[in-house]
């Protein structure tokens, strides 16, 4: 590592409890945390790790919560409120525990000419929730979200990890089975 | 069409693969650049006309010369393919289906700019084609293309448009939230980490190999005057065929339109965007301008990312204004005060005007704001914003008026 730096080596992160969730402890594991310093050592400053290994801990603990957000500024030797910042700004990062799947519909411009706001409007019927919200089974988290690019192929949706596209109310009632 | 040169290996279901490139000549590039002096690459890339595919339509060459001479520390090169502008979808493409002609441009252009490392910033929703590029840059460490004085550090974004500007991709890349930075400095001056870095766009890159095997004049002589090459127009909207299209830079809109299919919905054209969402809109009549950087500078508007978004007659434009303005009021990173304010306020005067709750004055607001705040602010985002407030309404005024109340 060059320049700048922080040093992780003379810190020990803390291991804390979730207070919000006790069936969480905010702790990596020894494999994990080999893992951020191989990251950590990948930039030019350790810092530059920041968003990889906030990605990691959204994936290991569901979401990042302000014990994750403190556990992994001591990883980083930042303060908790720049990795707050951090977190606040991006929309990937999900500050508190999502549903087991995510159903993100665009409604940018392309989109919308072919018919995002059915779309939307089907979801809210099928699912009873409004975009932002989580169905009270958690089965899905339902959010709308600027263009995805892939406007060839509108209007369409990210559910988890994968794009759909060309979408239709029917599609959508195939997918939402789909989801467990 | 004319050559395709962007979308040459799309055809092949295993394009994606060391294989396949290789075995469509992949690599060769790279083989004749390695005997070639750094700067004379550069001499290459300025003469082939290659200008930034990106949005600004900088010229290439003439960016990798700015690295200071004298610098002695390490300088970076950093991919943007963190792409958002609404309408545009061609990084997917080559980050899906040609991975590797993406990392030869990269072996190339850090050859031209002695750099060591280079970034590949993905936004983050792009799972598919991080999967698929981190997967063609294992094979190429396998191969030993990497890792023999050039290294590649794959890095994911977490959702936010402004990171496709390139001081805010940087400051996200620094492990911070992606506020844009002012410039001067310019990144090859002090980027990444401090350090001169090259900021370039993925199609941009991808241009790179086929300059170094065929030539520069070739290249040139593809395009315009002023622009080299051919570029990847993404087409959307109101056309019968929707897709990526590969065509010489000065192809008219109105020719890219009919190669789409033509317009569907009423068959009867309304408006286009021609260069991502944040390009000023052109309207039927207008579309017979060429697809090159100058071409829709002149005509007022931006060629941009090449996003063309084809609006029929039956779509409403201040309905179409109203989705963007909300995209805008969104994204805003909220540095600065004209940016943050007025995207929030011209957002709610739009959406109101489209619920039938305008006042009379809102469009003469609108206006007068967005026109003393183009310019004023750090980054190029809010003027990406002023282009659409301005010629939407502009251009379509009695369509406003008509849904506002006594208007
Ligand atoms: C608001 C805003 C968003 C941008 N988004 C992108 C983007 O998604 N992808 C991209 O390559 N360039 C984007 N740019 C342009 C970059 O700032 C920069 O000009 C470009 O990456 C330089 O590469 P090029 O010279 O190869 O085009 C954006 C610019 C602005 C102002
Ligand atoms: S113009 Fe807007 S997006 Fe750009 S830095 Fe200023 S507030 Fe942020
Ligand atoms: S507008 Fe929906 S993917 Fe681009």
């Amino acid at each position: 590592m060059t320049d700048g730096a922080p040093s992780t080596s003379n810190r020990t992160p803390a291991v804390q409890a979730g207070l919000s969730d006790p069936a969480t402890i905010v702790s990596f594991s020894e494999a994990q945390l080999g893992e951020v310093r191989r990251l950590q050592s990948v930039y030019p400053d350790a810092r530059g790790a920041l968003l990889p290994v906030l990605h990691m801990a959204q994936e290991t603990f569901g979401y990042i919560s302000l014990e994750v957000e403190e556990y992994v500024a001591a990883l980083f030797d930042l303060s908790p409120a720049h990795v707050h910042e951090v977190v606040t700004f991006y929309t990937l990062y999900f500050r508190e525990r999502p549903g087991r799947h995510i159903v993100a519909v665009c409604h940018n411009l392309s989109c919308h000419l072919a018919g995002a706001p059915g779309i939307i409007a089907h979801l809210k019927q099928k699912l009873g929730v409004d975009p932002g919200e989580t169905t009270a089974d958690r089965r899905v988290t339902f959010l709308t979200v600027e263009c995805l690019c892939a406007c060839e192929a509108a209007p369409m949706a990210q559910v988890d990890d994968r794009y759909e596209l060309n979408l239709t109310p029917e599609k959508i009632d195939r997918l939402l089975e789909g989801l467990p | 069409m004319a050559e395709i040169v962007l979308m040459r290996n799309f055809s092949n279901p295993e394009s994606h693969t060391l294989d396949a490139y290789r075995a469509s000549g992949g690599y060769a590039a790279w083989d004749r650049a390695r005997a070639i002096e750094p700067a004379a690459i550069t001499e290459e890339v300025k003469k082939a006309n290659l200008r930034g595919l990106g949005g600004a339509g900088f010229p290439t060459g003439t960016k990798w010369s700015f690295i200071p001479k004298t610098h002695t520390g390490p300088v970076y090169l950093v991919v943007n393919a963190d792409e958002g502008e609404p309408g545009t979808f061609k990084d997917r493409y080559l980050l899906e289906r040609d991975p590797h002609a993406l990392i030869e441009g990269m072996l190339i252009a850090a050859r031209a700019i002695r750099c060591t490392k280079g970034f590949v910033y993905i936004r983050g929703e792009y799972v598919e084609p991080w999967r698929r590029f981190s997967a063609a840059v294992k094979e190429a460490y396998d191969a030993g293309l990497l890792g023999q004085g050039f290294d590649v550090v794959v890095h994911r974004g977490a959702g936010a448009y402004i990171c496709g500007e390139e001081t805010g991709l940087l400051s996200s890349l620094e492990g911070k939230k992606g506020w844009p930075k002012i410039k001067p400095p310019f990144p090859a001056i002090k980027g990444a980490f401090g350090q001169p870095t090259i900021v370039n766009n993925v199609e941009t890159l991808c241009c790179v190999p086929p300059i170094v095997t065929r030539g520069a004049e070739w290249f040139a002589g593809l395009g315009t005057k002023t622009q080299g090459g051919t570029r990847m127009y993404s087409v959307s909207g109101r056309v019968k065929k929707p897709a990526v299209y590969e065509a010489p830079v000065s192809i008219t809109l109105r020719r890219l339109i009919e190669t789409a299919g033509g317009v569907s919905g009423t068959g009867r054209l309304k408006a286009v965007v021609p260069g991502g969402g944040s390009a000023a809109i052109l309207s039927a009549d207008e579309i017979d301008v060429t697809m090159d950087v100058d071409g829709l500078k002149a005509a007022g508007s931006m060629i941009g990312s090449a996003g063309v978004v084809v609006m029929d007659e039956s779509v409403s434009i201040p309905e179409a204004l109203m989705v963007l303005a909300r995209f805008y009021a969104h994204e805003s990173c909220g540095q600065c005060t004209p940016c943050r304010e007025s995207t929030g306020w011209i957002y709610k005067m739009v959406h109101r005007i489209v619920d039938g709750r305008g006042h009379k004055e809102d469009l003469d607001t609108i206006l007068d704001v967005a026109k003393r705040g183009a310019g004023t602010t750090i980054c190029a985002f809010y003027d990406g914003a002023v282009g659409p407030y301005i010629s939407y309404i502009e251009k379509f005024r009695s369509e406003f008026e008509a849904l506002i109340p006594h208007g």
